[in-house]
């Protein structure tokens, strides 16, 4: 199995062509970098090769780095790393370099890269380091270094070759945020050099005719400053000042990735190019030896992925849906239908009065008529997806499709009446879904003629933003059910879990007890600032209080009655409903008044928490110290997510960690509540359980799973997570 | 343990540190030798009459790099056996080179030492020698680097001080350093910058605007507010080390803060057999020195924690102290020694601060000790105690007594 071949013509360029066999998208490995190595030596030493041009046997050019790779190279430890890293950027030095003259840098073959379409990390890395970059005019190709995206950074040379391109200010971007590109984008931005109709031939063009000073790269050359200044010009000076300021607000300095890469760039830009390479190889080095990285890589990169790809897809036939029936065009049903037009699907649109459902309709218009002022769509796409709608009061319409997906009012009795009118229609096999986010599944069911074809899908609000989507089995939903839903969310692009049928599901049972905790302290006298900022300093992207505010407090009241109601003298939270209520009879109600924790100015713009708080609540004298706030914080969602794991409603720490980062943005830089766990330690966790138990209440109560692993020194991967991934 | 005493004090009126002050045509160097020259001449030192010069100094690159010190010995008329030391402990340099002086003295290194110190502002600009602080992002983040000013509001915000208390602050700085120059209450130290020639280039304090009022300094804009909100936004630093706190308020601006101003400053510490043999009479001993490191986010709260451990390590209280200088780095820095010791403010400043004349950063150390020595002298007191916050977070004190 070869992934470089390599082939010389007449004129003598050496064509190296990457395409990994087996694979829809080249990445890279250990053993193509030899290939790849291998070939760049031939070429040189080759007397008849005048210049190289690398390039893909695929639709795009690489998609990365074979995550094997790190894995491999992390066996042996940072040394390992370290060894590894250095061994990629001498490979990629040598094609830089190109056998010129190192005093007089004369007498290098040119060497140019030619994309065919995407090109993402160590698949830019790589053309980065040749002399010049084509691309194929091909507006879906997608060009950047997204590692930061999964807690690493780029760490082959992108870092270092990219600010000493743009300068740190202009490669920020690329390089903090993991901006991509399309080909005329990244022109225009100085990552890729030129876009042209047939890329090979350009590329092709331009070895024959480069001369000697076309290859030597600006920070090879004589007098070479870095664009926008290095760390300690006066302009750079500032650049740098600001660069750590602003990557520290916005990371809360929780991300490891972001202050290495800062660092790589700073220090390397005091140095030498391959002294700067070395510096990138360690701060990389550090990174991927980081347990929050590792966490990041396995949930956000390699295990979204394989619930993407149905990692927890029952055997059965393809379920790709083709009509689908959406019962209730309110927010969640109008977003349901926008997402699954988007994706091709012809949508029925269904509420009691016609001009509901028109405004249902409407919804996609207005999103689409956003994208096209944007230039992200146009008006063909529009009424191609508009064309797939069909917003109705008429049942019958639902006529041969093969998903229901039903959003009307909490309602049991409604929803009940709904499921009958559709199942009158619909054809014997096609599957129904329910959107509720309260309801049990199973009680649902019961409307169903056909429960063993019924399911809970649990959008998540705003559905075209929210990437998340809750599957949920009840007692008799079949296993061609779940197959469906999980061919439905692959169409519309999302990432699914699979839970069982339990109060609140997954999400909404985890997020609750967070708001509540942030509540109570309210009540207790903790400054809601502290609060607040607390939960945001764990990398919660809102506090409690603002979080509460955006889903309304009447929700939030709604919700605990119901609980109440459910749960009687067991109920737990009267201090926070005390609160909530409380602000509720004033109609304070969050965002959606205007007033609610927060003060907001006239245009709905949030400004300082409520000083109606204070008053009612008296700040205590003595106030806790922040890491008390955040314990109470986090684990309050946590132990929620353990509980649901030990009850069976989680099947898989996998969507549990997955779901939790997607699903309400549970500190993305931990991995999920169960990698935070395992990075804490059982025993630790355990232990803070039983303090925070013995001061605020059995809420806190060490769960028997995690006492057993305290015990055992087990973690939850160790033994959750290699079951299920041999399963 | 012997004891040290100050025998001079001297210090150059301080020009605007801008292009067109009075002292921008004058060298460091210049500048600083000339000082050395006056020191020399009012105490008739001859030879290797003082053991080192200790030059305090902040932005330590060009004319002010290269060991200022030595190079300002060398183009004074003391003798080439004295040798020169520049050292750096931001706003404080001056401070510590006294500091330093009296406890080589104390401890029997040599019989005397020139220290003090010098910062041409306007012709070397503060922030020119870098800082790995600020750019370095590992200790930026590490420490939540934020500028002074940032700082100077954080303290605002936690204390409890508003624009008009800071404003207020400011108009009396500018009022009593006004009263002082009318009462000619800084003759004693003054020594007036000339050239070449003897002709005055300048004699008095140039940046003050005394009769300023709340009113004027109300319509001035808050200067860290900018950089403190949106570019690059400091404020979310702060508050990641400071989670209690909802926003920072921006309180101080230019009429509240410290000038920037061009200066320089000398004492002249001794032994008693230094006095002895050169028939000075000793103005005051130096009883007690300190410094200490502190939170380098808040950075500029040194001057309380470093007043707990100069009066705990020479038993002291705060009663003991009659009269206080306490450097106008900002407005907030002296509210909040004045809050945490319930201090008298007619006693804290009483010829007002660098709010109104200017703050030479290098120099103002050695300044603040002159000034308070000549006022304890004035009002014919015993006991002052000086004092600054320090940049990287830290503080410096010295105590001296009337002898």
């Amino acid at each position: 199995m070869t992934d470089f071949t390599m082939k010389k013509d007449a004129d003598g360029v050496a064509i190296v062509t990457w395409d990994v066999p087996g694979k829809s998208m080249n990445v890279l490995s250990l053993e193509g970098a030899a290939e790849l190595g291998g070939l760049i030596d031939e070429a040189l030493a080759d007397e008849a090769v005048k210049g190289i041009v690398i390039t893909s046997g695929k639709a795009d050019f690489a998609g990365g780095m074979d995550l094997n790779v790190i894995a491999g190279m992390k066996q042996g430890g940072a040394q390992g790393v370290f060894d590894g890293v250095m061994g990629l950027h001498r490979l990629l030095r040598k094609i830089e370099l190109a056998g010129m003259d190192p005093k007089t840098r004369a007498g290098g073959k040119p060497i140019a890269s030619a994309l065919p379409g995407t090109a993402l990390g160590i698949g830019l890395e790589l053309p980065l380091s040749t002399h010049r970059i084509f691309a194929a005019d091909n507006p879906r190709a997608r060009i950047g270094l997204p590692e930061i995206m999964v807690g690493i950074f780029p760490g082959a040379g992108g870092t270092t070759r990219l600010t000493r391109k743009l300068g740190a200010m202009m490669a920020a971007p690329f390089l903090l945020e993991g901006k991509l590109s399309d080909p005329k984008k990244a022109k225009a931005a100085g990552l890729i050099d030129e876009v042209a109709e047939d890329p090979v031939a350009a590329a092709r063009a331009w070895v024959l005719s480069a001369k000697d000073a076309d290859l030597v790269k600006p920070w090879d050359a004589k007098g070479y400053k870095m664009p926008g200044g290095e760390p300690f010009h006066p302009a750079g000076f500032m650049t740098f000042v600001g660069a750590s300021a602003m990557v520290h607000g916005k990371t809360m300095g929780v991300y490891p990735a972001a202050k290495a890469l800062l660092s790589a760039v700073y220090e390397g830009a005091l140095v030498p190019f391959d002294q700067a390479l070395k510096i990138e190889a360690r701060w990389f080095t550090k990174v991927i030896m980081n347990p929050s990285s590792a966490a990041m890589i396995r949930s956000l990169f390699i295990n979204k992925g394989a619930l993407e790809k149905g990692a927890n897809r029952p055997d059965a036939p393809d379920q790709t849906v083709r009509k689908v029936g959406i019962l209730g065009a309110g927010m969640m049903g109008a977003g349901i239908a926008y997402v699954s037009a988007m994706a091709g699907i012809e949508v029925v649109l269904i509420d009691a009065r016609q001009d509901a459902a028109e405004r249902g309709k409407a919804y996609s218009e207005n999103l689409l008529d956003k994208a096209i002022s944007r230039k992200k769509a146009t008006e063909e796409k529009k009424a191609e997806v508009l064309g797939r709608i069909t917003a109705t009061t008429d049942y019958a319409a639902l006529e041969g499709c093969d998903l229901i997906v039903e959003a009307v009012f909490e309602d049991p009795a409604v929803k009940a009446e709904v499921t009958a009118r559709a199942e009158a229609v619909i054809p014997q096999d096609a599957i129904f879904a329910t959107n509720t986010s309260t309801l049990p599944i199973s009680d649902l069911a019961k409307a169903s003629k056909r429960p063993e074809q019924f399911i809970g899908i649990h959008f998540f609000s705003p559905v075209d933003k929210m990437a998340l989507v809750e599957i949920i089995k009840g007692r008799e939903t079949g296993p061609r059910a779940v197959a469906k839903a999980l061919d439905f969310v692959r169409q519309i692009r999302k990432t699914p879990i699979v839970v069982n049928d339990a109060r609140f599901f997954y999400a909404n049972r985890c997020i609750i007890p967070y708001i509540n905790e942030g509540v109570r302290m309210v009540a207790e006298g903790v400054n809601p600032v502290l609060i607040e900022n607390a939960a945001k300093l764990m990398g919660m992207p809102l506090g409690p209080l603002q979080l509460v505010d955006e889903t309304s407090i009447d929700l939030g009241v709604k919700i605990a009655k119901a609980t109440r109601a459910a749960m009687g003298d067991a109920y737990p939270d009267d201090a926070v409903d005390e609160v909530l209520f409380w602000l509720a009879d004033q109609g304070r109600l969050g965002r959606k008044s205007n007033a609610g924790f927060y003060a907001y100015d006239e245009a709905g713009k949030r400004q300082a928490l409520w000083e109606g708080l204070d008053a009612k609540y008296p700040r205590a004298g003595e106030q806790p110290d922040l890491h008390e706030v955040q314990h109470r914080l986090m684990f309050a969602q946590t132990l929620e997510a353990v509980r649901a794991l030990e009850e069976g409603v989680l099947e898989d720490i996998r969507e549990g960690d997955v779901g939790a980062i997607l699903g309400w943005g549970f500190a993305p830089w931990s991995g999920g509540p169960f990698s935070w766990l395992d990075m804490l330690g059982a025993a630790r966790a355990a232990r803070i359980c039983d303090d925070l138990t013995a001061r605020h209440g059995a809420r806190f109560a060490t769960p028997a799973l995690l006492r057993e692993m305290a015990a055992r020194g087990d973690s939850f991967y160790d033994r959750f997570g290699a079951k299920r991934q041999a399963a | 343990m012997t004891d040290a005493y100050i025998y001079d004090a001297a210090r150059t009126p301080r020009g605007k540190g801008r292009p067109d002050g009075s002292l921008h045509e004058v060298t460091s160097l210049a500048l600083s030798a000339r000082l050395l020259n006056a020191v020399k001449e009012r105490n008739g030192l001859q030879g290797h009459a003082v053991e080192d010069v200790i030059w305090g100094n902040v932005t330590q690159v060009k004319e002010q790099g290269g060991c200022l010190a030595r190079s300002a010995v060398l183009a004074s008329d003391l003798d080439e056996s004295i040798p020169g030391l520049s050292i750096n402990r931001f706003c404080a340099s001056g401070m510590e080179a006294v500091n330093l002086a009296a406890n080589q003295v104390k401890g029997g290194a040599g019989q005397a030492y020139i220290a003090g110190g010098v910062e041409m502002m306007g012709r070397v600009a503060m922030g020119s020698d870098g800082a790995a602080i600020a750019v370095d992002p590992s200790l930026a983040m590490k420490t939540y680097f934020v500028p002074q000013g940032i700082s100077a509001d954080i303290i605002a915000t936690e204390y409890g001080f508003s624009r008009e208390e800071a404003d207020a602050l400011a108009v009396e700085s500018q009022n009593r350093a006004g009263r002082a120059w009318d009462e000619n209450r800084f003759a004693r130290s003054i020594v007036p910058v000339l050239d070449q020639n003897g002709l005055i280039i300048l004699d008095r304090d140039e940046y003050m605007r005394p009769g300023t009022t709340v009113e004027d300094l109300g319509k001035l804009k808050a200067s860290f507010k900018d950089m403190g909100e949106t570019m690059p936004g400091f404020d979310k630093v702060a508050m990641l080390k400071y989670p209690h706190l909802d926003h920072i308020e921006h309180i101080h601006h230019a009429g509240n803060s410290s000038g920037i101003v061009d200066g320089a400053a000398a004492v002249l510490i001794g032994n008693e057999e230094f006095g002895k043999a050169h028939g000075l009479k000793p103005r005051a001993r130096i009883r007690a020195t300190a410094k200490i490191g502190t939170d380098p986010t808040i950075m500029l709260t040194g001057p309380v924690p470093v007043t707990e451990k100069i009066l705990a390590d020479s038993g002291m209280s705060i009663s003991d102290i009659d009269l206080f200088e306490v450097n106008e780095a900002f407005a907030s820095v002296v509210l909040r020694f004045m809050q945490a010791f319930q201090v008298d403010p007619a006693k804290v400043n009483p010829n007002g601060g660098s709010i109104a004349m200017g703050h030479p950063l290098g120099a103002t150390g050695a300044i603040i000790i002159g000034t308070l020595l000549d006022e304890l002298e004035r009002q014919d007191k015993q006991v002052g105690l000086a004092t600054l916050c320090i940049a990287s977070g830290m503080g410096a004190a010295t105590i001296i007594e009337r002898v």
